[in-house]
């Protein structure tokens, strides 16, 4: 039940605890107290909102900076990514297999804001060997969601 | 001038559906819940295939029966799902969707007055079918106190010396009925005995609830008297591609590919290579959007029961088939108020025989949002005629 309330919520985390219990054939109490559990458990860390911001006329950009980083002993890369995540400008932190290490998503309001916090934050720090930063210049798709107009109904709308 | 025109055609009435087609497509901003077909686009990479297949100039016919790979494609999947074993090169035709394998079925089958047992509510095109092919329709009327499903007692009492044929369409269209191995268990020694053949139109097989879908051929002793219907359309979400397949004993198939050797020539290249892809690599869309449906499935039937409709659990397809009754109206009447006064559309049952009187077909080829706000106001309409 568990995987079948996550993968509903996936895609759309407004449903209603009694919505989903109709879908899934389950009770209401269920639902919530299963949502409440894995809330808990940080299995869902959140219920963020997919905007395209790009729709407003708001100023934003984001980049993806690759990162070489020496890990620490004993710690690994967790700690540096530790230090890097908890900056707000950092969207998301990832390690990799291959040719770099940390992949890091920033957002800023312009691209000198993102440019200062990798030279001035990012690029100082000692494990940090090195860094490579690719500028989004327009979002596509994001979440499994096209961040495009919603396409209508093409059918007829009376079929056999 | 000469009258040009055939009486076979004009005396058979126009499809009941198209009736109200007509007066849906008058209507502006109504919201339907009319559709026979798939919401969902065609995967992807299914798509994809058919592009690549144009881009590398595959833009010529194929074989009158298909692509060899499509077929192997075609008897792999039917062993894999439903266990049963056809030989691709003699058992199998692939053809322009079901619909055609039903028309040239019954064509290769049917000599003047041979009886066509058809289980209604069912499919608009088995009765007409079975017309043009110079049979005759003889209905059996389906209940809704059996969930629709058809009997061994309904099954023999409609069978006399005449009868040939015994069409068979489960997951059901409009009902969303199903026949589980129980229920054919019950009238398979009934078909053997009398001889009779059977067009089991399998075409909603991947879309069953709860329960697996059980093929009538799977049964000892049917494999050899039944045509198995099967196509991309509602498993794939592939309705405009038109295309389908049939499989059954070589005797009958080899003649079903003389007239569409003649009829059709080959179904389209591009759709058969791509539907070659979706055999081979579309499980998991099948899952996904069966699990959509099945979501979609739980919240309509909860929703029409809470307005105090009387609604059996359908298991298959995508239509919940509710009885209005109780309401004191036709399920013509019903299904234009409702468009009329609230903007909705939903087909009556009568478009799918007479027994569908005092039923709708709602069709839940929607998103839950479309289907939210149409419940919404069909809930107020129903509150507005309650008695
Ligand atoms: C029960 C049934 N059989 C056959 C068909 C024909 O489908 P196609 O010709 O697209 O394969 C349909 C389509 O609505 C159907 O509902």
């Amino acid at each position: 039940m568990k995987e079948k309330i996550l993968a509903a919520i996936d895609k759309n985390s407004k449903i209603t605890a009694a919505d989903l219990a109709i879908m899934l054939g389950a009770t209401e109490e269920e639902i919530v107290s299963l949502i409440k559990q894995m809330e808990d458990e940080s299995v869902i860390c959140g219920y963020p909102t997919l905007i395209n911001w790009d729709k407003i006329e708001y100023e934003r950009v984001t980049a993806l900076i690759e990162l070489k980083v020496t890990p620490q002993r004993g710690l690994g890369f967790d700690k540096i990514a530790e230090r890097i995540y908890q900056f707000d400008e950092v969207q998301s932190v990832y390690l990799m297999s291959g040719g770099f290490d940390l992949t890091v998503i920033l957002e800023g309001r312009t691209m000198r804001e993102v440019a200062n916090f990798v030279s001035e934050k990012l690029a100082p720090m000692d494990a940090i060997l090195s860094t490579a930063t690719h500028f989004v210049l327009k979002k596509y798709k994001e979440h499994g969601l096209p961040l495009v107009q919603t396409k209508h109904d093409e059918r007829m709308l009376i079929t056999p | 001038m000469r009258n040009p025109l055939a009486k076979v055609v004009v005396n058979m009435p126009p499809s009941g559906i198209r009736k109200f087609f007509d007066i849906v497509s008058e209507m502006k901003d109504a919201i339907s819940l009319g559709v026979g077909e798939p919401d969902f686009d065609t995967p992807w990479h299914v798509r994809e295939e058919g592009i690549y297949s144009l881009e590398k100039g595959k833009t010529f016919y194929t074989s009158n029966a298909g692509l060899k790979e499509l077929k192997q494609e075609i008897c792999n999947y039917l062993k894999r799902r439903f266990d049963l074993e056809y030989d691709y090169n003699k058992e199998t035709i692939v053809t322009v969707g079901g619909s055609e394998a039903i028309d040239i079925a019954m064509r290769a089958m049917l000599e003047p007055g041979d009886e066509v047992l058809i289980p209604q509510p069912c499919y608009v095109s088995y009765h007409p079918c079975t017309v043009l092919a110079g049979g005759t329709p003889v209905v059996i009327e389906l209940k809704g106190e059996n969930d629709f499903k058809l009997t061994r007692q309904e099954l023999i009492d409609a069978i006399t010396e005449k009868t040939k044929i015994l069409v068979l369409a489960f997951p059901n269209n409009p009902t969303g009925a199903i026949m589980d191995y129980e229920d054919l268990k019950n009238i398979v020694d009934v078909i053997i005995e009398h001889d009779l053949i059977v067009i089991s139109d399998e075409i909603y097989s991947e879309l069953t609830y709860d329960k697996e879908h059980v093929s009538i051929a799977s049964f000892p002793g049917m494999k050899e008297r039944t045509i198995v219907i099967n196509g991309f359309s509602k498993s794939y979400a592939m309705t405009g591609w038109r295309l389908g397949y049939a499989v059954g004993p070589e005797l009958i198939i080899e003649q079903m590919i003389k007239i569409h050797q003649f009829a059709i020539m080959c179904a389209p290249t591009t759709s058969q290579y791509a539907g070659v892809e979706a055999l081979k690599n579309g499980d998991s869309d099948v899952a996904m959007m069966r699990d959509a449906y099945d979501k979609r499935r739980r919240y309509l039937i909860h929703s029409l029961r809470k307005m105090g409709l009387e609604c059996f659990e359908p298991f298959g397809a995508f239509y919940v088939f509710p009885c209005i009754k109780s309401l004191g109206m036709t399920s013509e009447e019903f299904a234009t108020k409702l468009l009329q006064e609230e903007k909705v559309a939903v087909v009556p049952g009568t478009a799918f025989g007479d027994c569908g009187e005092g039923y709708l077909r709602i069709s839940y080829a929607y998103s839950i949002e479309n289907l939210k706000i149409a419940l919404e106001r069909m809930e107020r309409f129903v509150e507005r005629y309650k008695k």
